[in-house]
């Protein structure tokens, strides 16, 4: 079990080698980047503020329900809600929805070339398969990821607004005073930051996934599982580091 | 000229090339026959690097493959044009794409000369108006057709082909094989053809390695392949009624 752990790092830091290596050709290379970056943008916009909205709405009504003591503040629903969505919920939650969304997509793009010799035939013809399809994909999670991810705090405390605007459990007056309160921009560098290393791990680890299989189709559907697992549970370990880290 | 030396190739536990040795000659179109499951694809796969023997060597004129540096390996694979016994086509791209990707890749021609080249290719192996379809939109054989122009679009020095006519009509695998033929004799290139299809076999093959079980079993030419006293090639070349027949009136 550890050997195995052990040679599939090495396998993949290996892999990764390769994926960063110089493209063969760069204006391709940067076709194919615009092309990932806004397939991967806008695929996923519709379902990433739908669940933003919704997770936004929890959040501020489940705070809501917990500090309803005329000791504390009312304000301090807005403030708590917007850290918990800064801070936690918007940059992991909204990350693994992606590792479902555009990893598992990823293993199956290229799995399926796998399966189909298509990465072989790129192989035999002298251009580097990991370079050429991983790189561009990996590279435009990385920059479209955080920009989801911006995206999805917006649309997060629009959710929590609408909410405390509909319940009418606090006023949207004292819900927004605690929305400002104390704000710190680093909270965003810090959400944007673990992002950026997330949409890196979902997107390799995916691709890696993807690209080893050696099979048929039915090894496609293991594949796919795989990489969702193990870059899930990836997250959460690097969550947890680069909280202490940055925190 | 590509030389086999010794090779054998295992996967796991099972051995599925044994010691082979042969020659594949420049200018000539090579054969590789054998019956299914023998070992052809296994071994063409070995010669252009996609599998790494165990052991035995693949010299591209005296220079062994496996060893060479990676930026060397990359420049001798541009000269390469491959055609998988699956086509491989890439089902993101429309046809033209496809044929056009190498040269997109490997040449700097303007957009116009591209596609007259693409076109030029498409027409040699009888396919019109496909340009833009995609993979999935083509006939088995019409796919097959494409990856073959795909394989010759860039002008390779070394052309592997994997069953190129098989799944094609009688009159189409025909056609394939004369291009083969003109395409290796105009360009004077190395080609490496696997085939089953007999008639292949008796009209185009320069060279013939005869593969059984992963054993490579009689060399030689389509001149001396109907007479040869090779029990195991006289039972693949004469399993058919048809080739029965041929056989009593030689
Ligand atoms: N990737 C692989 N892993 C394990 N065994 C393999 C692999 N590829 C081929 N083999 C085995 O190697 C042997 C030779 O296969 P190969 O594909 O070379 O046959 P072939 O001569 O090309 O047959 P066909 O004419 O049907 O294409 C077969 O027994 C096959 O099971
Ligand atoms: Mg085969």
């Amino acid at each position: 079990m550890l050997k195995n752990t052990l040679s599939i790092i090495g396998e993949y830091i290996l892999f990764l080698k390769k994926v960063f290596s110089k493209p063969d050709k760069s204006k391709i290379f940067f076709k194919k980047l615009l092309f990932e970056m806004e397939s991967m943008g806008i695929g996923s916009m519709l379902i990433v503020s739908i669940v933003s909205i919704a997770m936004g709405s929890v959040i501020t009504t489940q705070t809501a329900m917990q500090i309803e003591s005329s000791w504390i503040p009312s304000w301090t629903v807005g403030f708590v809600s917007r850290t918990s969505i800064v801070m936690e919920l918007c940059p992991t939650i909204i990350s693994l929805l992606l590792v479902g969304n555009l990893g598992s997509r990823i293993t199956a793009e290229i799995g399926s070339m796998r399966v189909t010799e298509q990465i072989d035939a790129l192989e035999v013809m002298g251009i580097n398969p990991a370079s050429y399809l991983v790189l561009p994909k990996v590279l435009a999670a990385m920059v479209v990821n955080p920009i989801l991810i911006i995206f999805s705090i917006f649309f997060a405390l629009v959710g929590g607004y609408l909410t405390v605007l509909i319940t009418g459990c606090i006023t949207p007056y004292h819900f927004m005073d605690g929305l400002t309160y104390c704000f710190r921009p680093y909270d965003i560098f810090y959400a944007v930051t673990k992002t950026f290393v997330f949409a890196f791990v979902m997107s390799s680890v995916a691709a890696f996934y993807g690209y080893r299989i050696d099979g048929g189709a039915l090894e496609l559907g293991k594949a796919n599982t795989q990489g969702i697992v193990v870059s899930s549970f990836i997250i959460l370990i690097l969550n947890v580091l680069i909280t202490q880290i940055m925190l | 000229m590509i030389e086999v030396n010794n090779i054998c190739k295992y996967f796991g536990e099972k051995q599925v090339l044994f010691d082979v040795n042969t020659t594949f000659e420049e200018g000539k179109v090579n054969l590789i026959i054998g019956r299914s499951g023998s070992g052809k694809t296994v071994l063409l796969k070995c010669l252009v690097g996609l599998f790494t023997p165990e052991s035995g060597v693949v010299l591209y004129n005296g220079r062994s493959f496996h060893d060479l540096p990676d930026k060397d390996k990359h420049a001798l694979r541009a000269e390469m044009g491959m055609v998988f016994q699956g086509s491989a086509l890439f089902d993101s791209m429309t046809i033209e794409e496809n044929v056009m990707f190498p040269l997109d890749m490997f040449t700097e021609m303007s957009l116009e000369e591209k596609r007259e080249r693409v076109n030029f290719c498409l027409e040699r192996v009888d396919l019109h108006n496909v340009n833009k379809l995609y993979p999935a939109e083509l006939s088995g054989g019409m796919q097959k057709r494409a990856a073959f122009a795909r394989g010759i679009a860039c002008n390779p020095r070394y052309l592997f082909c994997d069953e190129p006519n098989s799944g094609l009509d009688p009159k189409t695998a025909l056609l394939i094989d004369e291009l083969v033929v003109d395409i290796t004799h105009d360009l004077n290139i190395t080609t490496v053809v696997n085939t089953h299809d007999l008639n292949s076999v008796i009209t185009i093959g320069e060279t013939i390695s005869f593969i059984y079980e992963g054993h490579l079993q009689w060399r030689g030419n389509k001149d001396n392949v109907l007479t040869s006293d090779n029990e195991l090639l006289n039972d693949f070349i004469y399993a058919q009624p048809l080739t029965q027949r041929i056989r009593q009136n030689l």
